[in-house]
């Protein structure tokens, strides 16, 4: 079988089987267990284990420089004391190409990614846009069966970081082996893989397409990373009880008990200078914590204080007026029991 | 009349520049007087003088000697110094350092009771035919072991600097672990590599203590400038202070040509942690 097929085992437990030519965003909050993926998938030492199988060849003992895994760390990691082309070179140099043949292809590398014209330069002297660009050629120059990239575009300004973004895009698409790319950007995630594994506290919380990861998030980081509101609790009949001890009500329970995460779109909560009467099923005071325009609306961090969650709603500037919004104001949230949507964990 | 006031200017106390000028004193007066008192005519006679410069060849040959055989163990005991955990580390490391505490005449001392006749390798080398006390082989050991903990503390620092990342990207690479040594690890730490080599030559270059006492004073074989100076200062003064002369003149270079490094470590260099 073409393709990886891995299980880790120490700081990180994971699974992970995937076919050659997909690439895989790896998310997750800080300390979930990203780097030390990349790491253990590269042979390098790593809190974690990692039983590799690459191509149908076991490699699991295979020192890091038999492995034929492409390792780019978070700035790109460049070699300060040889210039870009010298740095493309490197790989090919180890393997035994010849140093005219190593220049040649690393040129034709540096042009493929847009800079070939600093190829004297040193790495010093290079934008970090460029340096993760030549990073990028000096990884793909040895053809690795394994891509990891790590954090390739955090470390970029805007401009930067759309430009290298589409050579990954251009170059992922193209490239046969596996890739594994860990972001903080969902859009990076979006726009440069076919697969999304969540990492959280060492565990992989949710391993599917970019596309149910955005419409059915399975972890609270997630769904707070997509905007939305996200509280981990266990699910009951009719409802939810939040870690906390709040209970939450929703129109459409699961059909089993157990731990689950509630998820409710920012546009979905209501606010409220009194409490209001009647219909809504879950309502609880709040005080207003911050208020920021997104687009043409307005996006209300509150702040329990009846012993509800804290919630963001996202309201028109109207609506913001006649309620006289502004910090430390007390509110009641409100959320209709049709708009809670349950996700067993 | 207006008068200009003057800038103020941060006040120094007597307390502390008097000591301070004394110090510097201390220092300069007798180089000052090595200076005043050469006896300039006679410098390029008397440099020229066979005894000495066959001196001079031995002092080149043995501290060139030294600075290789230091770079040849000393670098991979850094290496390893910095980068491999063992037992019993803490105490390897004190062993390396003390040459530089240590008094180079209890150094020769020492040499001769390792590799003297009846030293514990005595036996181990006469079997092999190698005969080290009182030969010049025995005067380039003697300054290896003063001079090699120069480069082994500045290297072993420049070592546990440096940024893994480059190491472990060298080796996913493709690189085996002694190549990463010798493309990435070895050239990011050049710059210490070249001061502690610098301060090593200049050490073994100046040492007495050890040589007299382990390789002995034999003109031609063992008998290096700083042997030559202290001999010369009883029979022919003005030669000692000519070729004293020398030596700070070598000295005072090497010092030149550290500046860049030496005196403003601080400053960026390749391989240090951006």
């Amino acid at each position: 079988m073409k393709g990886l097929s891995a299980r880790l085992s120490g700081y990180l437990e994971a699974e992970l089987d995937v076919p050659a030519g997909e690439t895989v965003a790896v998310v997750g909050p800080n300390g979930a267990g990203k780097t030390t993926l990349l790491r253990a998938l590269a042979g390098l030492p790593a809190r974690s284990a990692a039983d590799l199988t690459l191509d149908g060849e076991r490699v699991t003992d295979l020192p890091p420089h038999l492995r034929a895994a492409g390792y780019v760390p978070q700035d790109g990691g460049l070699f300060p004391h040889l210039s870009a082309v010298r740095n493309v070179a490197y790989g090919l140099r180890a393997r035994g190409t010849s140093r005219q043949q190593a220049r040649t292809v690393a040129q034709d590398w540096l042009n493929r990614l847009g800079v070939a014209e600093f190829a004297a330069r040193r790495p010093a002297e290079l934008s970090g846009g460029q340096a993760q660009r030549v990073a990028l050629a000096r990884a793909l120059a040895v053809r690795p069966r394994l891509l990891l990239l790590d954090e390739p575009l955090s470390a970029l300004d805007v401009t930067a970081r759309a430009g290298v973004r589409h050579a990954l895009r251009t170059h992922l698409a193209e490239y046969p082996g596996v890739c594994l790319i860990v972001t903080h950007d969902p859009v990076d995630a979006l726009a440069l893989a076919n697969r999304m594994l969540v990492l959280e506290d060492g565990k992989v919380a949710q391993d599917a397409s970019p596309g149910d990861v955005t419409r059915a998030p399975r972890s609270a980081w997630v769904a707070r990373l997509l905007g939305r509101n996200a509280y981990p609790g266990t699910a009951d009949d009719g409802g939810i009880v939040l870690d906390d001890g709040f209970r939450l009500v929703t129109a459409d329970p699961l059909p089993g008990n157990g731990p689950a995460l509630a998820v409710i779109h920012p546009e979905d909560v209501a606010l409220y200078r009194s409490r209001p009467e009647g219909s809504p099923r879950n309502t609880w005071p709040a005080r207003v914590e911050l208020v920021t325009p997104v687009g043409t609306r307005l996006r209300v961090a509150t702040r329990g204080t009846g012993g509800g969650p804290d919630a963001v709603a996202e309201i028109t500037p109207a609506a913001a007026a006649d309620l006289t919004l502004a910090e430390g104001v007390p509110i009641w949230v409100t959320i209709k029991a049709t708009e809670v949507t349950l996700t067993p964990l | 009349m207006i008068t200009t006031p003057k800038a103020v200017r941060p006040r120094v106390p007597a307390l502390l520049w008097i000591p301070a000028a004394g110090a510097l004193v201390l220092i300069v007066l007798p180089l000052a007087g090595l200076v005043v008192r050469a006896p300039w005519a006679q410098v390029l006679p008397r440099l020229t003088d066979p005894a000495v410069t066959e001196s001079l060849r031995l002092s080149l040959v043995c501290s060139f000697a030294a600075l290789g055989l230091s770079l040849l163990v000393g670098v991979p005991l850094a290496w390893l110094l910095a980068r491999v955990e063992f037992p019993g580390k803490a105490l390897v490391r004190a062993a390396v350092l003390l040459p530089l505490v240590l008094p180079p005449v209890v150094g020769g001392v020492a040499l001769l009771l390792a590799f003297g006749r009846n030293g514990l390798a005595g036996p181990l080398l006469d079997a092999a035919g190698v005969r080290l006390p009182f030969t010049t082989a025995g005067a380039v050991l003697a300054e290896t072991f003063v001079a090699l903990p120069f480069l082994t503390l500045s290297v072993e620092g420049a070592i546990a600097g440096l940024d893994r990342r480059h190491e472990e990207v060298a080796a996913t690479l493709g690189s085996g672990p002694l190549r990463v040594f010798g493309t990435v690890t070895l050239p990011l730490v050049a710059p210490a590599l070249a001061a502690g080599g610098a301060l090593a030559w200049a050490r073994a270059l100046g040492e007495f203590g050890a040589t007299i006492t382990f390789a002995g004073n034999l003109p031609g074989e063992t008998q290096t400038l700083p042997l030559a100076v202290y001999l010369l200062l009883q029979d022919d003064p003005d030669a000692a202070i000519v070729v004293s002369l020398l030596l700070l003149a070598v000295s005072a270079a090497l010092l030149i040509a550290l500046r860049a490094r030496w005196l403003s470590p601080l400053r960026s260099r390749p391989g240090a942690l951006p």
